[in-house]
């Protein structure tokens, strides 16, 4: 496996000179809060996330992590700054672009999966392209072969409370990509898992979410993942502190050469 | 959407069948409460109802309703036939009466019971029951010396101690030639009618007028309503006005003296403010149990209204699905609150429950749970428009 993965990373993993920004963050502000209960949760960050690569957002809880994360993804509005998505500037979009925006060009896997537990897997995957406008009939097969090529086949008609925490995230990945979007957000991914089912997940992650043409960014506080991140910010108190870039995907055994910035 | 809306009302089988209960509960009681209190409202008019043959309801100018008899003289009788306009006037009496029974099927055992006792006019037998409701007898029998005609529905009261099946249509001439006693004079049953059952329940017993004169003490005034007719291509009504204006007498035609007696129950009595006070327990806590419920399924799938919100779900979709939900509850609810209302009154058909569902209160029921939903929904509707979809990103 990890062997295909170090393969395909090689084939998509663009050369650094090559890169193409799919995110740009400039002096992003957030507070929270008025007078005394005030509280920054972003202060001036600026950041590029790049196409082709997954990128990842580290640090301790309350650093503002999700808070960013929630900025570039066009669910919550900054303060201050400008956020671009593959040259649309979703910070001057109104609320009801930037949902259309959403629906289209960006993907969600969440902590808690975020399953509809009155749907079956092939329906809960389905969701995007039914908020897109198909049918439930070409959006439910789309979904199956998605969830088939994510070794959910045999899966597509339970429902969430049949299937494992790892199942139940693969449908969420399933839905995440079934619509083909350009940037895919993924807020903690592993923290509901074990270690090994957190690693089958970001290895899946990498193989069927990093593309050329799609930015991949993933929030995580999970250490024994980072080794997933070619791009990588460490945020503290509001500010990324440190972004390390450390190149095509590695597997865990093999160590990383460093950061470039 | 809607599919995923309909499944997300429909996937917890609980939840659903509580909003749909809480619903049920309510249609449910508003129809069927409303429905015993139309039908005890129209009880308290039937006898004006029962009254055949006649266009106009002649009485004294202080009656206020069909039981609040106030006699009048004999003589009123020929100056309402000299109103112009007036093809003829009959009396009619309209009083109580002690009916006594001894020796019931033979056993020496004695019934004494108020009855509601009316004299037709002899010779026209004007305010009789309409014939199909003679079930057994013929009205001319009236004339019969001490003839009398009683009552199907309260033959048990009558007749009490008898095996079910002599209460059947079928053994109703067994009741043919029995004797009463009318305040202590002789009465033959000659026939059995089906009078509308009456809003104080009394037995009702036709008899001619001169005889029922004869039941009753000895009054100056005897003449409860004169029972009239106007001529042909003549407005009753216009007619009612001329006698008014020229007898000084009340007149009202037969609709009109129905409504009066149903808007002094309304106006005198608590009855509408006992029922309205239940149909409205009804809507509050079908509110409370469908709003609470409806609220709390929100509540729990707000997460997921979240999420649906982040992928690109605008808030008038997200609205959509809510509404359907409640909509698809409230069909529901009304359904089967109606149709249990309906059960209940098909039941109670023949039995002493007063029941009529009058189609008007169908869209009253309706727009009472449309209510219900409008107000369970609007909490959730709220709670979504005001979720921001990072909620989402909250562990």
């Amino acid at each position: 496996m990890t062997a295909t993965l170090a393969a395909i990373s090689k084939k998509t993993a663009p050369e650094a000179c090559e890169r193409r920004v799919a995110v740009e963050i400039r002096a992003i502000s957030k507070h929270f809060g008025t007078g005394e209960r005030r509280v920054t949760a972003l202060r001036a960050v600026d950041w590029e996330v790049y196409a082709g690569q997954m990128s990842m957002i580290v640090g301790p809880s309350g650093c503002g992590k999700t808070t960013l994360l929630s900025v570039v993804a066009g669910i919550l509005n900054a303060d201050e700054g400008s956020v671009s998505i593959f040259g649309e500037e979703v910070s001057r979009m109104s609320d009801r672009a930037r949902t259309r925006f959403r629906a289209t060009h960006i993907g969600f896997v969440f902590q808690q999966y975020n399953l509809l537990p009155a749907l079956t897997a092939a329906e809960n995957a389905a969701i995007p392209l039914v908020i897109a406008g198909w049918s439930k009939s070409k959006a439910v097969d789309r979904a199956r072969e998605v969830l088939s090529s994510l070794g959910m086949g045999k899966k597509t008609e339970s429902f969430p409370n049949q299937l494992s925490g790892g199942q139940q995230q693969r449908v969420a990945i399933s839905r995440a990509l079934v619509h083909e979007p350009s940037l895919l957000v993924c807020d903690e991914p592993t923290a509901a898992l074990d270690h090994e089912t957190g690693l089958s997940v970001m290895e899946l992650l990498r193989e069927a979410a990093v593309k050329p043409d799609r930015a991949v960014v993933v929030v995580t506080h999970d250490n024994r993942v980072f080794h997933f991140g070619e791009r990588i910010a460490h945020m503290d108190d509001g500010r990324i502190v440190q972004v390390e870039d450390k190149g095509p995907f590695r597997p865990a055994s093999a160590p990383s050469t460093g950061g470039h910035d | 959407m809607s599919w995923i809306a309909l499944q997300m009302l429909t996937g917890d089988r609980a939840k659903f069948f509580g909003i749909v209960m809480g619903l049920t509960f309510a249609a449910l009681l508003i129809t069927q409460q409303g429905s015993i209190f139309c039908g005890l409202m129209l009880r308290t008019a039937g006898q004006v109802a029962d009254t055949t043959g006649a266009d106009l309801w002649v009485m004294d100018p202080n009656v206020l309703h069909v039981d609040d008899v106030k006699p009048m003289i004999q003589n009123n009788l020929y100056r309402v036939r000299g109103v112009d306009g007036v093809l003829w006037a009959v009396p009619l009496y309209k009083g109580t009466a002690r009916a006594k029974i001894d020796n019931v099927e033979g056993k020496p055992r004695q019934v004494i019971e108020q009855v509601i006792l009316l004299g037709l006019d002899d010779s026209s037998m004007v305010g009789a029951p309409p014939r199909d409701r003679i079930l057994e007898g013929r009205l001319e029998d009236l004339r019969k010396p001490d003839a009398v005609f009683i009552d199907n529905n309260r033959l048990q009261k009558l007749f009490p101690g008898l095996p079910k099946e002599a209460y059947l249509r079928e053994n109703y001439h067994k009741f043919l030639g029995k004797e009463i006693e009318m305040n202590d004079h002789r009465a033959i049953i000659v026939g059995v009618c089906e009078a509308s059952r009456t809003f104080q329940s009394n037995p009702v017993v036709y008899t001619t007028y001169s005889r029922a004169k004869g039941y009753v003490p000895m009054e100056r005034k005897t003449l409860s309503y004169i029972l009239a007719k106007a001529e042909p291509g003549r407005d009753p009504e216009k007619v009612a006005e001329t006698i008014k204006r020229q007898t000084g007498l009340g007149a009202l035609t037969g609709q009109a003296f129905a409504d009066k007696t149903i808007d002094y129950y309304l106006k005198y009595t608590g009855i509408p403010i006992n029922f309205g006070i239940t149909a409205m327990l009804g809507f509050l806590v079908g509110t409370a149990i469908a709003g609470q419920t409806f609220y709390n399924f929100t509540l729990e799938n707000l997460k997921q209204f979240g999420a649906l919100k982040a992928m690109g779900a605008s808030n008038g979709r997200i609205i959509g699905m809510i509404l359907l939900q409640a909509t698809v509850v409230g069909l529901l609810g009304y359904g089967i609150g109606v149709g249990l209302a309906a059960l209940f009154g098909v039941m109670s058909k023949g039995g002493e429950l007063a029941f009529y569902t009058p189609r008007i209160l169908l869209p009253i029921t309706g727009v009472a749970v449309v209510l219900i939903c409008i107000l369970a929904s609007l909490l959730s509707v709220r709670k979504v428009m005001v979720l921001e979809p990072a909620v989402v990103f909250r562990g």
